[in-house]
């Protein structure tokens, strides 16, 4: 048979291009691939073991070789042996199933937070310099990374096959997942939760840079805010600081260094405070009264985008005075008599 | 065919063979004669029609899906209507064809033939569950016809209800009418064999397809009503906007994946348990042999359906439910991976020391064992909570529950109906050309998903349109794999259609089983049974059946 030049060139390029097996481009990639191995390995011998049971017994006493059956009732000890043997390579699985969750889902805790919003149909990252990306995440290799995650439609799932890592990105709630590059390069993020129309087209790439041309690309790429000034802008804007003085016995909590503590609510029980928490605060705040205040702070739902509850969140999260607040209530305060420069 | 040494077919003289002169068949003719039938054999053959209808319709959407991954591009149609193709399909397939396959057809022919009753405990719920079957299945076809439905068979909110403009209600509604046809197929099972055996048909002499449809009938009833609930609510805020999912209203969208999950992973036990039962009375009845450890399927079928209703979270494990679930309903999960693991060993355990012969519904058999044992320790890898994060929302999962239910379901409801097939028609299907369908299928089963895993595991993500280019091979091999596939299921359709007119008179009992419907007369007559029968022997009892036979032979002669 004759195969003309070009065809073969063609599917010498196309087979060559094709890909079998993932980069391992993070720290838990290898982890991941132990196990998938091990998993590969069990099941490849259950199957031998299964095929040479029917193949071996239907040879042997097949109706030519074996021409009358002899009945048997079973057997208490073979019974035993297919119980107890699957069950305990099923728990080794599940023993070294957890191990790895845990440690695909608990984040170091020196890592550096990146926030990403999904919505139909992109993937928008925030870097806390304020930089912004769509579909498009730029990290540096050989640091732990934490993404804190949230949807502004519908559900949408984050995944990076080539670092082994995935999580689901909800409508109302911040969810996280972290890795920590190994290898410079580009890799697929794509959107594995079915979310309409074009859910196939909501990818994108990471690039993995060394820290250097990390540091360049930072720079190069700022939008000159931090998300914090405009968490900051923000703050003020939606007069947060009209209650949210830090002076004590206003009427409103003090926001200074509450990030990470532990705060009593009026019903006795104690929350810690994390990014949730305040996301939670903002749009609903009778939910979850401090002690010793009164439920008076509006909801402000559906004022505010999922950005800028970011911007908001990562403001509070990096407040540890209040000098700049009541600063901010002044000028607003002299705004008040001055309405045209309301508006900033 | 004559019976040779290589075969236990057992046909009576075709010269003289003549088919009952009355049978449930030809016992009244005419349209109404089949339309108002409370005979729960009639109702199986409407039941196998109606479904075999959907699963074309279904696999025609499987066959658009495979053409349209056959390149990288989005190009043969476009992204909404991909959306509807798979989301079709997915409707289909698991609520007009898997969940009512087996019960409906052959259960409801056999069951109340195995256990030696007239018919099923309400005949006419039993006609109205084909009604409601047919009044849901109008809502797909109109869903579908209306312009379709794309929200993927698993109605994910807020996607369904707040930003999908498609027919979801109507299909919603359709799922919810299919839900009371299977509730009701399950009630009349259970009050069946509970109150209607045969003198001396005790519960551990019943067949293991009774067994197995027991259990499959438990979790139809329990279960579906919670979809049926879940359904309504999604209706509800998409319609009237009550807010029990929306979070800007206070609702909790992994509410609904909760409920949506807590029947939908049941229905995976319901759709392939009776496929179990098939494969126990095939692999008996083609060794020669009791089925081994008896008690212990039994009892598997009954774990399994039992375990099955605690492992629903392991469809979020990467939607942030807490470690603690995660941790038990990961535990639970290998859990119920132990009873198919003892099935599938009894079930290799009979074939020693039988007297093993290959006919089609073995071949069919023997191909389930090869692929349920693939489809269920791939589910060990996607139970296993980590490894999950990775393969979950891939191709892996769609691979993995190919394998489960078209590599285990679909086969074992093929072998039933070729097993089956002379009792329900009184003819044979043509042997080789059967044995050609079933060697194809298998080799066109496993070329089309197992590309998948490996895709899977490359991350290529399921309901995708368009994919990167270097995805493209394993996809071409898969496409490939569909066709031989697609092939392997249009040939028995072609065959058994010829063989209802010139297939071979199978006589009574052609491959010399035990079951009680193998001692009466093919096609059986519409009150099933003359006297009714008195057991006084266990199931899959091969001495009692040479014994009779050599007495009925000592009688005639």
């Amino acid at each position: 048979m004759h195969i003309s030049p070009v065809l073969w060139q063609f599917l010498v390029k196309w087979l060559n291009a094709s890909a079998l097996f993932p980069r391992e481009a993070s720290t838990i990639a290898p982890y991941a691939d132990a196990l998938y191995f091990f998993l590969l390995f069990v099941t490849i011998v259950g199957l031998i073991l299964v095929g040479s049971l029917i193949f071996g017994f239907a040879i042997r006493y097949r109706k030519e070789k074996h021409p009358v059956a002899t009945q048997v009732e079973g057997s208490t000890l073979l019974e035993a042996t297919w119980t107890i043997i699957p069950l305990a390579l099923f728990l080794i699985c599940f023993v070294w199933g957890a191990l790895l969750y845990f440690r695909i889902y608990n984040p170091p805790t020196n890592s550096m937070n990146i926030y990403v919003v999904g919505k139909q149909w992109m993937w928008k990252a925030e870097h806390e310099g304020g930089q912004h990306e769509i579909n498009a995440l730029h990290v540096p290799v050989g640091r732990p990374v934490q993404l804190t995650m949230i949807s502004q439609d519908v559900f949408h799932s984050f995944s990076v096959p080539d670092f082994r890592i995935k999580r689901e990105v909800i409508p109302g709630r911040y969810s996280t997942v972290w890795f920590q590059a190994t290898t410079p390069g580009s890799y697929h993020i794509f959107c594995t939760q079915y979310c309409g129309t074009n859910h196939s087209q909501m990818i994108g790439q990471v690039t993995a840079m060394t820290p250097e041309d990390y540091q360049k690309w930072l720079q190069s790429s700022t939008s000159g805010m931090s998300l914090a000034q405009n968490g900051e802008r923000l703050f003020a804007s939606m007069g947060c600081n009209a209650c949210h003085t830090g002076v004590a016995g206003n009427r409103a909590p003090n926001l200074a260094g509450l990030y990470g503590s532990k705060v009593e609510l009026s019903d006795g029980s104690q929350v810690l405070v994390n990014d949730a928490y305040l996301r939670d605060s903002i749009l609903n705040p009778s939910q979850q009264i401090a002690a010793g205040y009164a439920p008076i702070m509006p909801t402000f739902q559906g004022q505010i985008s999922e950005d800028g509850l970011i911007d908001l969140v990562e403001y509070i999260k990096q407040l540890d005075t209040n000098y700049r607040i009541q600063q901010m209530h002044v000028t607003s305060q002299t705004d008040e008599t001055t309405p045209a420069a309301v508006k900033p | 065919m004559s019976a040779t040494s290589s075969t236990i077919v057992n046909l009576p003289d075709q010269r003289t063979a003549r088919l009952p002169k009355r049978n449930y068949l030809n016992n009244e003719n005419g349209l109404l004669s089949w339309l108002l039938t409370g005979d729960h054999k009639r109702i199986a053959i409407m039941y196998l029609i109606s479904i075999t209808f959907f699963f074309f319709i279904g696999g025609a959407f499987a066959g658009l899906i495979r053409l349209e991954l056959l390149t990288p591009q989005p190009d043969l149609v476009a992204s909404d209507t991909y959306n509807k193709f798979f989301s079709m399909h997915g409707i289909i397939m698991v609520f007009l064809f898997l969940v009512p396959s087996v019960p409906a057809t052959l259960g409801n022919f056999l069951m109340p033939l195995m256990i030696g009753a007239k018919d099923l405990a309400f005949p006419k719920v039993n006609l109205l569950s084909w009604y409601l079957y047919w009044i849901g299945g109008l809502f797909t076809l109109a869903a579908l016809v209306l312009g379709g439905v794309d929200t993927g068979w698993t109605f994910t909110t807020p996607l369904s209800t707040h930003y999908l403009n498609t027919h979801v209600v109507t299909a919603a509604l359709g799922i919810f009418i299919i839900g009371f046809s299977s509730i009701f197929t399950g009630l009349n099972f259970i009050v069946t064999i509970h109150r209607m055996r045969a003198p001396g048909m005790t519960w551990f002499r019943l067949p293991l397809f009774v067994w197995s449809n027991y259990a499959a009938s438990l979790l139809m009833v329990l279960g579906t009503p919670v979809l049926a609930i879940t359904l309504v609510l999604v209706a509800l805020e998409r319609t009237v906007g009550i807010g029990v999912f929306d979070p800007t209203k206070g609702g909790d969208p992994l509410l609904f994946q909760h409920l949506f999950w807590f029947y939908s992973h049941p229905a995976v036990y319901i759709m392939i348990l009776p496929g179990m039962g098939v494969i126990s009375e095939v692999i008996s009845t083609f060794s020669r042999k009791r089925v081994f450890g008896y008690t212990a399927v039994a009892f598997s079928s009954v774990a399994i359906a039992l375990f099955g209703f605690f492992v629903w979270a392991h469809h979020m494990f990467i939607m942030g439910v807490s470690n603690y679930s995660a941790l038990v309903f990961s535990l639970l999960t290998m859990l119920v991976a132990v009873p198919s693991a003892i099935k599938i060993f009894n079930w290799a355990f009979t074939l020693q020391k039988g007297s093993i012969t290959f006919e089609t519904p073995m071949l069919y058999a023997f191909g389930f064992m090869g692929l349920f044992t693939i489809g269920g320790m791939t589910g060990v890898f996607l139970g296993a909570l980590g490894m999950d994060i990775h393969l979950t929302e891939t191709y892996f999962i769609v691979a993995h529950f190919h394998f489960v239910m078209v590599g285990g379901m679909l086969m074992a409801f093929l072998s039933g109906v070729h097993f089956w097939w002379p009792k329900m028609t009184g003819r044979m299907y043509p042997e080789s050309l059967s044995k050609l369908a079933a060697v194809t299928t298998f080799i066109g089963f496993n070329l089309t998903f197992l590309p998948q895993f490996i895709l899977g595991y490359l991350g290529m993500p399921r309901r995708y349109h368009a994919y990167p280019p270097e995805f493209q091979v394993l996809n071409v091999l898969s496409t490939a794999g569909a066709t031989v596939l697609g092939i392997g299921y249009m040939l028995p359709m072609l065959y058994l259609g010829w063989s209802l007119k010139y297939g071979a008179i199978a006589g009574n009992n052609p491959w010399q089983a035990t079951g009680l419907e193998w001692q009466i007369q093919s096609p059986p007559l519409t009150e099933n049974f003359i006297e009714v029968p008195v057991v006084d022997h266990e199931a899959y009892d091969y001495e009692w059946l040479a014994h009779k036979t050599e007495q009925e032979v000592t009688t005639v002669g």
